[in-house]
Formats: C-alpha cells, structure tokens, sequence
C-alpha cells in the first residue's frame, strides 16, 4: 500500500495540472507545453537507443509515425465507437476517451516496438555507421509507404482523429518514460547497456548477451516514439506524413546530443529547449533552420558532450545509496 | 552431468585457427586439470591471445575440438561461455570507461542475476535483493584485489596497476571456475609484479579457481606456473614444468633475438 | 527488346550521376570513416555555380560546347574550393570526436548549405539555360540518345578515368590511398595526413560539382534540396559497391541507376525513391561490405 503512495501522488497532481493550466495560459503556450512534453517523450526514449548503448539509430520519426497513423487508424475504426459506448453508459467523459485512448496510445506503442524489432534484430550486429543508414533508410521508407497507401490517408494526411489527449496524458507519458529511463539506467540491466556503449567485446565478455540488450534498447525506445507519436496524434487531430521526414528524426539527435548522450535530465531539458526555440527564434523565422544548422555543428565543435555529459542533474532530496549507473551523479 | 573429478577441466584437441591464408593458431592441443595454475608463453605473434579468444568464444576454431568441463565449447557466443563459467582478462585493458569500480566489477555479476527488466522497472522486492547482492559480490571482490578505496572512482581515472587489478577483480565477480589472464604483469614494476603474483596464487587456493596465464614477465611465469605450455608462430613447441622450459633449446631458440627467458635463481 | 535497351542507355546514364556522386562519398569514408552528408549539397552547390555561370556568360542565348565547358569547369573549382572550406572549418575540428559527433556534424553542415541555399537563392526553382542544343540521335532499333546524355556519360568517363590515374598512378594518390590504409603509418611515412584529407575533400567536391552541371544540362530544374535525394541514393551506390573502395562506387552507381530506371519503366514510378532504400536494406543484410568490399574484423 505504502509503495502506492508515489504513483497515486503523481497522477493526482497530473489531474490537477490537467485542470489548472487551460486556466493559467493561453492556448498558445499550452500547445507549446504538450509539444514540449511529446519532444521529451521522443528524446528520452532515442536516448535509451544512443546514449544508454552507444548505438547510432537516426530514423527515430519512422518509429513515431508508426505509432500515430497506428493509434489513429484504431481511433478512427474502433476507438471511436468505444468512445460513443462509453459515453452512452453514461461514464464521465474523461473515462469514456481516455479508456479507447489509452488503448489507441498502447497499440501504437506496440506497433512501434513490432517495427524496431524487425529493424533492430538484424541490423544490430551491423558496424555503428551502417546501423545509421540503415536506421535512415527505414525512417524513409516508413514515409515513402505512408504517402502511398490512400487508406490512411497518403499525401493529402488524414484528419478527423479524436482529439482525446489533454496535460494529463502527455503528461502521464513524460512520468512514463522518465520513470522507465531512470530505474533501467540504476539497475543491472541499465549497467549492461552502459557496458556495451563503452566496451561491447568486454561486456559479452563478461556474461552480458549484447544482441538481446541492443534490441531492447532498440524495442523500448521504438515503443515510447510510437507512444509519443500516438499523442502527437491525438492532440492534432490530424496527421500529414511531412511529420515525419529526416529532418524530424535529426530533431530528435539534436536534443540527445544537445543534452549529453545518456543524460535523462539532459535530453529532458534540452527537449523543452529546442521546442521553446523556434518559438523564441520566430521573428527571424527564415533564419531559423540555418542557425538550427550551425548550433549543430558549434555545438559538436565546442562540446560534444552536451549540455550534461552523461551526468545527471543533481536533485537535492535524492541520496543514492546503489551506485548509479549513469556515470556518477 | 558433470565431468568426473580426476578429469580434465578444460582441454583442446588439434585446434586450428585460420584467419584467410594465415594459420594463428595450427593443431594445439592442451589439457588443464582443476586447480592447475598454467603459463602460456610465447614470442609475441604466436597466438597466445588467439587462444585465449578460442576459448572465450570470440573466434569459433576452423578445425578442432574444445571441451569445458566434460562439455564441448566451440562455436557458442562469448557471454554464453562466460555464464558457463569461464572469465577473462584483456592484454589492453578493456575497462567500462563511463561506469565506476564498483559497476564495472558488479557487470561481470549480471550474468548471474536473477532479478528480470520487469523486475527493475517497477522496482520489485526481487530486484533490490537482487541489486544487494550484486553490490556486496562488487565490493567483495575489491576488497580481495585491495581496490575498496577506488569503489566510487571512474575506472580510467585509476593508475595503471590498479586498472590491471579491476580487471581481474570484474573477471572474478563473473564466479568463473577457469580464469584466462592476459599479461596481466605488463608494465607493472618489479614490486608490482611480486604483489600480483601473491594475488593470483592467493586467488588460486581461496576461490578453487583453475587459471591459464599468457605472460611475457618470466619471473611471474616460473614463479607461480606449475606448468607451461610454449607458442610459436601457433604450433606449441614445448610443454612441461618450469625447469623442463627453462632448458629446453627449442623454447631458447624461439625467443632468440627477443628477450631471453630470465628465470629466478632456483 | 527495344524499350528494354532504351531504359538500359537512360539507366546507364542516370547510373554514370550516381557514379559521380558515389565516388566523393566512398573516398570521404576510406580515408575518415565518415559519411559525408553534406555532399548531396555540393552537388546541389555545382548546378547553382553553373547556373550562375551560364547566366553570366549568357551561354542560354549561344548554347555551345564550349560554353558548357566553361561552365562545368567553374562549377567544379568553384566546389572543389567549397569542399575544402567545408572539410577545414567543420570536419578537421571533430576529426578525432566521437563518430556520433562526426556524423551531427555533417549533418549540421548539410541542413546549413541546404537552408543557406534557400535565403541565397530562395526556395523557388530556377531553371538552367539550354546551354547545349538539344539533340536526339537514333542508335538504331528504335533506340535513342540525347546528345545531352552523350555528354553527361562522356564527361562522366573522362572524369573516372582522370580519377583512376590520379589513385593510381601519381604520388597523390598513393598517399591517399595510405592514408585510408592508416593515419597514422602514414604519417609515419611522412605524408601530411590533413594535406590528403583536403585534398580528397576537393576531388570528391569537384566530382558532385560536375555531376549537378550534368544533371541541369538534362533536367534543367534546380532547387535549393535537390541534392538531398541523389546524395542518399549515391551513399546507397557507394554502399552497394562496398563502402571505401572506388571501383565499387562506380559499378554500385551504375547498378543504382539501371535499378531505378527500370522500376520506374516496369513497376510504378511512385517506388523509384524507395528502391534505393530497399537496395540498402538488402545489401546491408546480405552482404554489409558490399559487392566489392572487405569485411573488417575487430582485434581483440
């Protein structure tokens, strides 16, 4: 019961969130606020895949437009319909959507995690450079399919998705995989996946199947970008596949990297970052992409390391008694 | 079903070793016992590490037998080996840069942990007795290597020797029966190398650990080997007790024009 | 049969580009271990030189050989000066980073020319002068040639070959090829390791440069992302052919050129993007060095 106590907080505060801030801003800065939740969903998850194991994965989109054209195809044919049911059962409208998305968000998770299984198991035994292409090429060919298949939509994107998703959920999703990414890294199976990042020979060395820890890596962090692409839309309500182009997925790199690679707080902060800045940079909206560009490249130069390393950001009540895992913070 | 007690713990039969046109390794065949304390020497080029990669799993033999404990070993992955039972050393040190000791030796642990992701992920009861144990095999393991200080320091920030030492303290929290050293003496000072030979030796008795040691230093070699096995250009030309190598003109021959072996006056 | 040859010659021709291009990658990668993402822009770059250059020299009005010489040759010294720009002020800094921080920066670089190219030409398409007549030249069973593809594949061929002898047989190019061998033998051997890196930084740049001026001479609509299609499909021909090696780079370009061409003809046209894709998959499962490459084994 006592151990109860956190998750019950947690989700209590999140339902107040859920009503107070509709309350304290405009709907501008909320959508900024759900957009930058849905960005530290994606970074935290890709870092998982290259921060945690050192694997070069940069078609992290590919995984997240699994997931939204997933759970918006079960919205559109069944989820609704559940909606509707519910809501003539006369259930508070909060169940009535959450429960079909809840459902929408978990399937296209799983589609997500299906899909970085079927890339991650053959492919990780690859070089790191090849990993990268052909990580790329799947993220491409993700969205070479999308624009082709007229059932969801093609080119033209498809609309009518229920917009279900409030604070709540993303912000449920944001607890979810920090919470996923904090007690892996401060466990054996997080140390394995450090271990591999820094030495793989060694690691399988010393008892630790590395296929099987890259794979995970892999399928979790794909499940969590089909997660955040389930909430992206589900917010929108309307999907178009230039959601999910390179550019979307080098996004993502950049706040891992900008972070540190391996850093949680890192990629959280730097996620909130990169979606606050093209807002900030919007008066020279037209210069926005080139000096996007060169803070890549400035960045790489003066400090490769990001903002954190792979440390984390020291939370004053914490007092660890295991050793972390995540260097030592 | 385990091998007889009297039978041999590890042993190869004719195993070849061929990289493209070039044979490291060509026709070796090599018995251990339980409890043997056995030196693998060689000019450098022989193979010596090559065997040590057969036995681990990195290469799978192009031709031959080896067989673990009654059971034969080629061609399984390396950290299936490893959960089997034998450990290892590197000749370049190969330690978790970004991890502390204390994680570096605890990874070596993790074959052996019984605690599953799910288990970590919503922090069971099983994971934090899992994670407890895991830490005290860490820290026990130190303290035999005399690293209790360094528990919380990056592994890298280490000097040289104590880094040897980590790594041999991470081979021994992997609980092997046969322990494979690679120079583990190399460049390590005369001091260094007298305490290292206390510790495999002390090792030995406290663990019941069989070792196969590749060294370069002679005087670790004949000190604590009770048997030596020599390599050259990947064909063993000679084997037998410390002064049996000592003597024997092939083994000089091999070295002639490298070091020539320096043994302890006996 | 017929239509079959024709897609062969469009195929070959397509293939030579991809050649061009592929060939700047595959020597960036042996001698650095480094997919150069920018270097669809460079390409990019040379149809935009040589755009600039056709306009100044109004060679639109007076479409010749030698105008188009000009024009090819400006592009390309142009570029090969960019490359080396390039390589000095973003890659030599991070040579000895990570891979991952390599690879952002090139990434950096590429998304920088490509948004860079849109404030200094604007995103709209421009079009490239006819700079050479058009002609079509029957080879005999209902097969034709443009006189523009005789041109992109002589140019094309010339530039291999010009390539091969400078690999091959000059002692710049035997430098290079140590230097892909190992830096640091190399230096040891007393060549200067950054002077290569640059100096194969600007072959590769002059290359794609060529191979955009080609491109506009054929299809004359040029836009600020035009290299980003070609320079993934090229990197798929430079893998194809084995990653590091040149001869690969060219049959690997051919191959890729052919392949799409023919899907295009004989399946649907809206899957010629995504056969260099699903080319890539497949060789990276079947066989990762590539047609002609090595595998290398980790020292343990």
């Amino acid at each position: 019961m006592r151990r109860a106590l956190g998750p019950i907080a947690v989700l209590l505060l999140l339902a107040g969130l859920d009503v107070a801030l509709p309350r304290l801003i405009n709907p501008y800065l909320f959508q900024i606020v759900v957009l930058c939740g849905i960005n530290v969903i994606l970074a935290v998850s890709l870092n998982l895949v290259n921060g945690f194991t050192g694997q070069f994965s940069i078609g992290h989109a590919g995984f997240m437009a699994v997931g939204a054209y997933g759970s918006a195809m079960f919205s559109l044919h069944v989820g609704q319909k559940w909606a509707d049911a519910l809501a003539a059962a006369h259930l508070p409208g909060a169940i009535a959507t959450g429960l079909p998305l809840l459902a929408a968000l978990l399937l296209g998770g799983l589609l997500a995690a299906a899909a970085g299984w079927l890339v991650g198991l053959p492919s990780l035994r690859l070089r790191g450079d090849y990993l990268a292409i052909v990580t790329l090429g799947f993220g491409e060919i993700i969205r070479v399919i999308i624009t082709n298949v007229n059932a969801v939509g093609a080119a033209r994107g498809l609309p009518g998705i229920p917009g279900w998703v409030d604070f709540f959920w993303v912000g449920l999703g944001v607890v979810a995989v920090i919470v996923v990414a904090v007690n892996l890294a401060h466990s054996t199976h997080g140390r394995a996946l450090f271990a591999i990042r820094d030495d793989e020979v060694a690691a399988e060395a010393l008892g630790v199947d590395t296929t099987r820890y890259k794979v995970l890596a892999f399928v979790y962090g794909a499940f969590f970008a089909g997660v955040a692409g389930g909430l992206f839309a589900h917010y929108l309500s309307y999907l178009n596949p230039n959601s999910f182009t390179f550019l979307k997925s080098i996004e993502v790199i950049a706040m891992v990297v900008l972070g540190g690679l391996g850093s949680i707080s890192g990629s959280v902060l730097a996620a909130i970052i990169l979606t606050l800045l093209p807002e900030v940079l919007r008066p020279v909206k037209d210069y926005r992409m080139v000096l996007y560009s060169l803070m890549l490249i400035v960045l790489m130069i003066t400090r490769p390391g990001g903002l954190l390393g792979n440390r984390e950001l020291r939370l004053p009540w914490r007092k660890r008694q295991t050793a972390s895992g995540t260097g030592l913070a | 079903m385990t091998a007889p007690a009297d039978a041999p713990l590890l042993q190869l039969d004719d195993v070849t070793m061929q990289f493209g046109g070039l044979k490291a390794v060509s026709g070796l065949s090599l018995t251990l016992g339980r409890g043997e304390l056995v030196g693998l020497i060689g000019p450098n080029g022989a193979g010596k590490t090559t065997v040590f990669n057969l036995i681990t799993g990195v290469y799978a033999p192009s031709a031959g037998r080896i067989v673990f404990e009654g059971k034969p070993i080629n061609g399984k992955k390396p950290h299936a080996i490893a959960r089997g039972g034998i450990t290892r050393t590197f000749q370049n040190i190969r330690l978790f840069s970004s991890l502390s000791c204390r994680d570096n030796v605890a990874i070596a642990g993790h074959a052996h942990s019984r605690a599953g992701l799910t288990d970590a992920l919503l922090r069971t009861r099983r994971f934090a007795e899992d994670e407890r144990e895991l830490q005290s095999l860490s820290s026990a393991m130190l303290e035999r290597l005399g690293l209790t200080r360094f528990a919380d320091t990056r592994a890298t920030e280490l000097p040289y020797g104590q880094q040897r030492r980590l790594e041999i303290a991470r081979a021994l929290a992997g609980r092997p029966r046969l322990l494979l050293l690679d120079e583990p003496a190399a460049g390590l000072n005369p001091q260094e190398s007298e305490d290292l030979m206390r510790i495999i030796q002390e090792l030995r008795t406290q663990l019941e650990l069989t070792i196969l040691l590749i060294e370069h230093d002679m005087r670790v070699v004949m000190g604590i080997c009770g048997r030596i096995a020599v390599l050259d250009y990947g064909v063993k030309i000679a084997e037998g007790s410390p002064e049996r190598i000592r003597r024997d003109p092939r083994v000089i021959e091999a070295y002639l024009g490298e070091e020539v072996p320096t043994a302890p006056p006996s | 049969m017929s239509t079959f040859l024709q897609q062969l010659v469009n195929g070959i021709t397509w293939g030579s580009v991809y050649a061009l291009i592929a060939l700047g990658y595959t020597m960036v990668y042996g001698i650095l271990r480094l997919i150069n993402f920018a270097h669809g822009d460079v390409y990019m770059l040379g149809a935009f030189v040589g755009l600039y250059t056709a306009t100044w020299l109004r060679a639109g009005e007076n479409p010749s050989l030698g105008h188009a010489a000009v024009v090819l040759l400006a592009a390309m010294l142009a570029c090969g000066a960019i490359g080396i720009v390039i390589e000095r002020a973003a890659y030599k800094p991070v040579r000895h980073s990570s891979r991952l921080s390599a690879l952002i920066t090139a990434i950096g670089v590429s998304l920088f020319l490509e948004n860079g190219g849109v404030l200094l030409f604007g995103p709209d398409p421009r079009f490239f002068p006819q700079i050479v007549a058009a002609k079509i030249i029957p080879l005999g069973g209902g097969v034709t040639i443009s006189n523009q593809q005789i041109i992109i594949l002589g140019v094309s061929l010339a530039l291999m070959f010009a390539l091969r002898f400078i690999v091959l047989h000059t002692r710049v190019g035997k430098a290079m090829q140590a230097v892909s061998y190992s830096h640091t033998a190399a230096s040891l051997m007393g060549i200067s390791v950054d002077r290569i890196i640059t100096f194969t930084f600007m072959l590769g740049s002059m290359l794609a440069a060529a191979a955009g001026v080609l491109v506009a001479l054929q299809n004359p609509k040029i836009e600020p992302y035009m290299g980003v299609l070609p320079g993934l499909k090229a990197f798929v021909a430079a893998v194809l052919g084995g990653i590091g090696n040149i001869p690969g780079a060219v049959i690997g370009g051919l191959v890729m050129g052919v392949a799409e061409v023919l899907v295009t003809g004989y399946v649907s046209p809206t899957y010629r993007d995504a056969i260099a894709f699903v080319l890539l998959i497949v060789i990276l499962l079947v066989r990762p060095a590539g047609i002609l490459g090595k595998s290398q084994a980790e020292k343990v």
